[in-house]
């Protein structure tokens, strides 16, 4: 780092390897052969880390020329999973790709690639677009198309949410119109609800959210017959909301918490990657998960504070960008599990368990240091 | 773009803000909530990290309910073990892993996982907490006596009934057995009410998991002319020699109903002039049939709520463990609006009518009678110990307030001496101890098949100990059944002399 970006950031890097450090130790304490995977994917996710800080180490900026290979590229990585073969379905949700024993979630990736596509776009057209004529208004339904069609291949609401709203966020600093972000909310509020009628996955995370206890039995889709919904489908989110309650202020203390039954069997499904916060919840109790919360608080407010220095258009766009996708997520995982949002299977930035998701985010940490090492380096 | 972007950053930092406050009300506002539901896994286990208290008998040694600690990937988890068996089963409860808790087991939870205590001791919990140590529970030292208990056991083996005897002085319970009983170490395994259904017993309506002593309603036959009596010397419209004539029934509703329908007396007697006294002393029902009738329903009624009738007996089992006496209709208690007109009063008086009683509302009329008109409060926790083993609370024996003038009972307390040493209740005797009890003989509807009682108290100048034995489905009389067992009880308690 001294070395490629001297004048950085100096806070980012620390609190990513905080973040990162919590998520080892919990894995670890939820299962010790994860925790040895997971430090493997955070020394490679450093490994190109580093790979990018070097190779873009003169002007990140070059990136701009290939906005396009980079929007085809998030594409292309986006419809991944739905290629027959190496695709996989997780939870109803087809967000992973098996090539052999290598299994990772392209869509982590994709999202980097569509900020720095987003980026680049928006700078070029941002005078044309503020102007808001009609014509103008294409590009942004063909996104809005393409979110939809990522919500029906992916039977996944988190990751469109993710991506539309990272995409109505640039549109927005690029082009000052709130007219676009509500435009823009509202289909999707209206493909969302089409979405909600066709297909049964999202129609049960709806419903979920809203009734995920039930006094008397219902139909239970695993089993075919009738059961509590907290005992069927909202088994997982009832379990976990049950953790962060046992957690209550003070927390059982790392390694005190409960996660398997007196039988030994996991009480909650996905425990060290989507469900890690409340896991951390549970043993940290409010002091330890609302302290990481402010870390994830402070990691965006720098985050935008380069993109305030930031001197030109692009970097602006992609600095933001990349912070609203942080905090984007991390609100759409969290704020799913305490129930402010339905439930959505993605990792928590840097502490859940999971390759894609670290190496990704590192990459994403590398982009925002280039970004505030050259804004620094310029002021000086 | 810099007013966007600062906008943008306050919209990000909006939603993290959001995340805080909901775990906050997760954490803070919901906790208890969620902690309480029936399928909260977590809890399920984590309460078993808790190394609960003991539960001891009255000598504060004999252990009823102990750990097994078991060893799983994240915890040792504390599961019960119960040393005596079915000692005290219906009493001490459980508290498993696949079921609900029963007993105290439920009832005091809170003690036991040292969530409840003075304030040092839940202060201790909370450091252990912090520590990371084992939380450890409160022990109960109860008033069970187990030596009698288990000879009240062993008395019961083979029958339906349940024997309750405390002291009438305190409220102090000694006995409380229920049969047909289990052993509560069997309520872990998964198939346990299929093991309780193969146990075996004297009845129809076995049910071991019932607790008959708080929970079995019985016809109370004539044990309840006790509160007929003492309603009729306390109102002044009686004496003791307040003189009847007995044909050999009492006429209701322009009926006769026949003494013979007593079975305490052999056939249809006819005593011809008798005083109150003496028709107490051989429970002549249509003495109290005509007794009945002059004071009304309402009356008698009256004086069974003053001896906690009518109330669900306080008592620190759970509460749904516990029933109130009194007059049943459907299945609940028949609270009539104007007794006079809808309960007959003569039946009322010797004890048939709806008129239900549990065994503990029995030995809390004894009770009273022994201890000059008061009521007292029954209690089976006499001391609850931090996990040093240090009292940090003492039950205070308490009453419930007065039943009749002391007058009134010492009257009563005669009757029932006299019906011990000539009457229905010779069986009872102990040599060298003056026993005041009363029989019951009840009517099912069943030929010659009666619920048997027996209700006494010794010695009656300074009563120790009140009991009450009730048998189900028996062929002979309370005199014949159930007085021997209450002797036994009493006559073993008296001979170890006073404490």
């Amino acid at each position: 780092m001294r070395y490629t970006v001297p004048n950085a950031d100096p806070y980012l890097l620390p609190m990513a390897g905080l973040l990162a450090a919590i998520g080892v130790t919990e894995i670890y304490r939820l299962g010790p052969d994860d925790a040895f995977k997971q430090g493997l994917w955070i020394v490679i996710a450093l490994v190109l880390f580093v790979v990018t800080l070097v190779a873009l180490r003169h002007d990140y900026r070059v990136l701009e020329s290939y906005k396009y290979l980079f929007g085809i590229g998030a594409i292309l990585l986006l419809l991944l999973p739905a290629v027959p073969g190496i695709g996989t379905t997780v939870n109803g949700a087809r967000l992973w790709v098996h090539v052999g024993a290598f299994r990772f979630q392209p869509g982590e990736l994709a999202k980097i690639f569509l900020i720095v596509f987003l980026a680049g776009y928006l700078r070029e057209k941002r005078e044309m677009l503020a102007q808001f004529r009609p014509k103008d208004v294409g590009p942004l339904l063909v996104i809005w198309g393409g979110a939809m069609l990522v919500l029906v291949e992916t039977n996944d609401l988190g990751s469109a949410l993710l991506f539309f709203g990272i995409f109505l966020a640039m549109l927005y600093v690029a082009t000052d119109r709130l007219l676009y972000v509500g435009a823009g909310a509202v289909l999707f509020v209206v493909g969302a609800a089409g979405v909600y009628q066709v297909v049964g996955h999202v129609r049960d995370r709806i419903t979920i959210w809203l009734h995920p206890w039930t006094d008397k039995p219902v139909y239970c889709a695993l089993t075919g017959g009738k059961a509590l919904r907290q005992d069927c489908q909202s088994y997982q989110l009832v379990k976990s909301l049950y953790s962060i309650a046992h957690g209550n202020f003070g927390g059982t203390g790392l390694g005190k918490g409960t996660f398997v039954n007196a039988a030994g069997q996991s009480i909650i499904p996905y425990v060290n990657t989507d469900f890690i916060y409340s896991a951390l919840a549970q043993e940290l109790g409010l002091v330890g998960a609302a302290g990481l919360l402010l870390v994830y608080m402070l990691f965006v407010a720098r985050g935008f504070r380069i993109a305030l220095m930031a001197t030109d258009g692009f970097s602006k766009l992609l600095a933001a960008g990349l912070t609203f996708g942080f905090a984007l997520q991390t609100f759409i995982i969290v704020g799913g599990i305490v129930r402010l949002i339905p439930l959505t299977g993605i990792t928590l930035p840097f502490v859940s368990y999971g390759g894609s998701s670290v190496v990704a985010n590192f990459v994403l940490l590398a982009g925002l240091l280039l970004v505030s090492n050259r804004a620094n380096t310029e002021r000086l | 773009m810099n007013k966007q972007i600062s906008r943008l950053a306050v919209v990000a930092m909006v939603l993290i803000s959001a995340l805080i406050l909901a775990t906050t009300y997760w954490q803070a506002w919901a906790a208890g909530g969620l902690a309480d539901r029936q399928d909260n896994a977590i809890q399920q286990v984590a309460q078993f990290t808790i190394k609960r208290g003991l539960i001891y008998a009255s000598d504060g040694k004999t252990v009823l309910a102990a750990n097994k600690p078991t060893k799983t990937a994240d915890h040792i988890l504390f599961f019960r073990r119960y040393p005596k068996g079915p000692l005290a089963t219906h009493v001490v409860g459980y508290s498993t892993r696949y079921r609900n808790r029963a007993g105290l087991e439920r009832s005091e939870n809170d003690y036991l996982t040292g969530a409840n205590g003075n304030l040092g001791a839940v202060f201790s919990t909370e450091i252990d907490k912090l520590k990371g140590q084992t939380v450890k529970g409160n022990s109960l030292v109860l008033t069970i006596d187990a030596n009698l208990q288990a000879l009240a056991n062993r008395a019961l083996a083979g029958k339906c009934g349940s024997v309750v005897a405390i002291e009438p002085t305190t409220g102090r319970v000694l006995v409380m057995a229920s049969s047909p009983t289990y052993n509560p170490n069997i309520a872990e395994k998964p198939n346990f009410l299929q093991l309780v259904e193969r146990i075996k017993g004297g009845c129809d309506y076995l049910a071991p998991l019932l607790n008959r002593a708080t929970n079995g309603l019985f016809t109370p036959g004539s044990t309840f002319k006790i509160v007929t009596v003492s309603a009729a010397l306390d109102t002044g419209k009686y004496t003791p020699d307040s003189n009847f004539q007995d044909p050999g029934y009492c006429t209701e509703y322009n009926k006769p109903v026949y003494n013979s329908g007593n079975p305490d007396q052999n056939g249809p007697e006819q005593f011809g002039s008798l005083s109150l006294f003496t028709g107490f002393q051989h429970s002549v029902n249509s003495v109290f049939c005509n007794v009945g009738k002059e004071l009304g329903a309402a009356t008698v009624l009256d004086y069974a709520k003053r001896f906690g009738y009518y109330s669900v007996p306080p008592l620190e089992t759970p509460l749904n463990e516990r029933s109130p006496s009194g007059l049943y209709q459907n299945h609940l208690l028949f609270r009539p609006k104007d007794p006079n007109a809808k309960v007959d009063p003569g039946r009322l008086a010797f004890g048939q009518e709806r008129m239900l009683v549990t065994p503990l509302q029995s030995v809390m009329v004894t009770a009273a009678i022994a201890n000059g008109g008061l009521v007292p409060k029954p209690y089976v926790v006499a001391r609850v110990l931090d996990p040093h083993g240090k009292t940090i609370r003492t039950t205070k024996a308490d009453d419930l307030g007065r039943a009749v003038k002391r007058s009134t009972a010492d009257e009563v307390t005669q009757m029932m001496i006299a019906a011990v040493t000539g009457g229905t209740g010779t069986a009872a005797q102990i040599p060298g101890i003056q026993v005041a009890g009363k029989t019951g003989t009840a009517e099912t509807g069943v030929n010659h098949v009666n619920t048997t009682w027996f209700t006494s108290f010794a010695p009656a100048d300074a009563p120790r100990i009140a009991i009450t034995v009730v048998l189900e489905q028996q062929h002979g009389f309370g005199g014949t059944t159930a007085a021997p067992i209450a002797r036994q009880i009493m006559q073993a308690y008296l001979s170890r002399g006073s404490k």
